[in-house]
C-alpha cells in the first residue's frame, strides 16, 4: 500500500529531465572510465588518476601562492582584453556598418583580416610587446576584436529599413536613431558576437600564455611536462579551463538578461492594448 | 549598383597601397626599429632567398602533411560521429551541449597534454589540429542531420522509399549544405591550430620556423615567413569559399 502511495507522488519525467540526468550519467562514466584507467592501464608519466589530479590540485596548484598568482594575471589579460575588444569592436562595427558604401568596402578587409591565421604573429607580438601582459592583452584582443565587430555590422544590416524610415520621418536625429532603432534590433546578433568573441579571447590570451615559458602559466604547464608529472599539469589545465568555463558562462548570463525578451514584448503589446 | 562597387574595389585596393605605402615610410623615413619592421625590400629579398632552400620546402612539406592528416582525421570522425550521433533523438539532445560546450573551451590546452603524449614532433600537433577541427565539423553534422525536416522523411516514407533511398535522395541532400560549411570551418581551424602547435612547441616545421627567426632576432626571415603564411591561408580560404558557394548553389538547384 505505502509503495503504491509513494509511486503517486512520482511524476513521470519530462524529456527535458531525462536528457539532463543522462548526460550527468554520461559524464560521470567519463570521469570513472579516466579513473580506472589511470589506476589499471595508464602510464603514469602521462596519465595519473582523476583522485589524484583533484589531490594535487590542493597539494600542488591552489597552495602555491606562484601559481595562482599566474592564474590571476591569466583572468586579469582575459578582462582587459575582453573590454577593449568590446569597446573598438562596437566603434569599428558602428563606423563599418553605418553606410552601404562602407560596408561593401571594409567589410571584405575585415573579413580577410579575419581568417589570416593570428598565431604566425604571435611570435612578433612577444617581440614588440615583450614576455609580459601586453603581449597577451594584444593578442587576445586581436582575436576577439574581429567576431565582434563582424556581428555588429551583420546585426546593423538587419535592421529594417521600414523602421529606419519611421524614425527618420518622425524627426530621429543619428544619435536618437542609433540609440532607440539599431542598438536594440542588433542586441542579438551583437551578443552572438560577443559569445564568438569570448571563446576567441580565451584562446588568444591562453595560446600567448603558452607560447611565453619564461613566466606565468606557460612556464608551469612547462615544467610539470618536462617533468613528466601529469598530476599538477592536469590540475592546471583543469583550472585553466574552470576559468574559461566560468567566462563563457558569464557572457551567456549577461545576453540572457540583456536580450529584449518576452516581457519586453508583451509590454508593447499592453500598449498597444492601452490605446483607444 | 556596379558603379559603388568599383569604387568600393578602388577603396580596398588603395587600402592595400595605402598599407604598403605606410610600411615603406615608417622604414625608411619614420624610423621604426629595422627589428620591429624591416624594410619590404629586405623582407621581399629575404623571401626570395628564402624559397631557393631546401629548408624552406622541408618546413612547408611536414606542414602541409601535418594539416592534410589532422584535417582528414577530423573530417572522418566528425562526420562519422555526427551521424550516429543523430540516429537518436535522446542522444543528440544529450551530447550535442557537451560538444558545443567543449567547443567553447579554449582546447589549446590541451597541446602540453599532447607533447607529453605524442612527443615534440609532428604527432602531437596532428592530434591537436585533428581534435580542434573535430568540433565544428562534427556539430555542423549533428546540426544538419538532427533537423532535416519532418515532413520530408514521411513523404518519402509515405511513398514506400527504402532505408537507403531515404538516405541517399533525402537525408544527405538536406545535410548536405550545412556539412559543407563544418568542413570549411574545420579546415580553418586545423590550419590555425597545426600552426600554432608548431609555433609553440616543435622542432619542424613553418610554425617552428616563425618562432625561431623570433628568437634569433632575423626579423626580414620573420616577415617573409608570416607573409608566406598569410597569403597561403587567405588564398586557400577564397578557393575553399569559391568551393562551398558553387557546391552549395548546384545543390539548391
Amino acid at each position: 500500500m505505502s509503495v503504491a502511495a509513494n509511486t503517486a507522488h512520482v511524476r513521470p519525467l519530462t524529456h527535458g529531465q531525462r536528457v539532463f540526468r543522462w548526460r550527468l550519467a554520461f559524464l560521470a562514466a567519463v570521469v570513472l572510465l579516466l579513473e580506472l584507467y589511470g589506476w589499471y592501464g595508464a602510464d603514469p608519466t602521462a596519465w595519473v588518476p582523476v583522485s589524484k589530479i583533484m589531490h594535487s590540485l590542493y597539494k600542488d596548484v591552489l597552495s602555491d601562492s606562484k601559481i595562482v598568482t599566474a592564474l590571476g594575471w591569466c583572468v586579469m589579460q582575459i578582462t582587459v582584453a575582453y573590454v577593449l575588444s568590446i569597446i573598438f569592436g562596437v566603434l569599428i562595427g558602428l563606423a563599418a556598418g553605418s553606410t552601404n558604401f562602407n560596408r561593401r568596402t571594409l567589410f571584405p578587409i575585415i573579413l580577410i583580416l579575419y581568417v589570416i591565421p593570428q598565431v604566425s604573429f604571435l611570435p612578433l607580438l612577444v617581440l614588440s610587446f615583450g614576455l609580459g601582459s601586453a603581449a597577451k592583452i594584444a593578442f587576445g584582443f586581436s582575436h576577439a576584436v574581429f567576431p565582434i565587430i563582424i556581428n555588429v555590422v551583420s546585426g546593423m544590416r538587419s535592421v529594417r529599413e521600414l523602421h529606419l524610415n519611421a524614425a527618420r520621418s518622425m524627426g530621429a536625429s543619428r544619435f536618437d536613431t542609433i540609440r532607440h532603432v539599431i542598438l536594440p534590433h542588433m542586441v542579438p546578433s551583437l551578443f552572438n558576437g560577443l559569445r564568438l568573441g569570448m571563446t576567441l579571447n580565451l584562446l588568444g590570451v591562453i595560446l600567448a600564455e603558452l607560447y611565453v615559458s619564461t613566466s606565468g602559466v606557460g612556464y608551469y604547464t612547462k615544467l610539470f611536462a618536462e617533468d613528466f608529472n601529469p598530476g599538477p599539469l592536469f590540475a592546471l589545465i583543469g583550472s585553466l579551463a574552470f576559468i574559461a568555463i566560468v567566462f563563457n558562462e558569464l557572457v551567456r548570463i549577461a545576453e540572457h538578461r540583456l536580450t529584449p525578451g518576452k516581457h519586453k514584448q508583451t509590454a508593447i503589446k499592453t500598449k498597444k492594448a492601452e490605446q483607444p | 549598383m556596379v558603379r559603388l562597387s568599383a569604387q568600393s574595389r578602388i577603396i580596398q585596393a588603395g587600402f592595400l597601397l595605402a598599407m604598403g605605402a605606410l610600411w615603406y615610410y615608417a622604414t625608411a623615413v619614420g624610423g621604426v626599429h629595422r627589428l620591429l619592421l624591416p624594410p619590404p625590400g629586405e623582407v621581399w629579398k629575404t623571401f626570395y632567398g628564402l624559397v631557393q632552400t631546401e629548408e624552406f620546402w622541408r618546413s612547408v612539406k611536414v606542414t602541409f602533411w601535418s594539416i592534410a592528416q589532422a584535417y582528414f582525421i577530423a573530417a572522418s570522425a566528425g562526420i562519422i560521429a555526427g551521424y550516429i550521433l543523430t540516429r537518436s533523438k535522446l542522444i543528440t539532445d544529450i551530447m550535442e551541449p557537451v560538444l558545443s560546450g567543449l567547443f567553447t573551451v579554449p582546447l589549446t590546452l590541451l597541446l602540453p597534454i599532447f607533447i607529453l603524449f605524442f612527443g615534440i614532433g609532428p604527432a602531437s600537433k596532428i592530434a591537436y589540429g585533428a581534435t580542434y577541427a573535430f568540433f565544428p565539423v562534427a556539430l555542423n553534422t549533428i546540426a544538419a542531420f538532427a533537423h532535416v525536416e519532418e515532413r520530408w522523411l514521411r513523404a518519402a516514407q509515405s511513398m514506400g522509399a527504402s532505408r537507403w533511398s531515404t538516405f541517399r535522395h533525402v537525408l544527405i541532400p538536406s545535410a548536405f549544405p550545412v556539412v559543407i560549411t563544418g568542413l570549411r570551418i574545420g579546415f580553418v581551424i586545423c590550419f590555425a591550430s597545426v600552426l600554432g602547435g608548431e609555433t609553440i612547441a616543435s622542432a619542424v616545421g613553418i610554425g617552428h620556423n616563425i618562432s625561431l627567426s623570433a628568437e634569433q632576432m632575423e626579423p626580414g626571415r620573420l616577415y617573409a615567413w608570416i607573409a608566406f603564411v598569410t597569403v597561403t591561408a587567405v588564398a586557400l580560404n577564397l578557393l575553399l569559399s569559391a568551393i562551398e558557394n558553387r557546391v552549395v548553389k548546384r545543390d539548391r538547384r
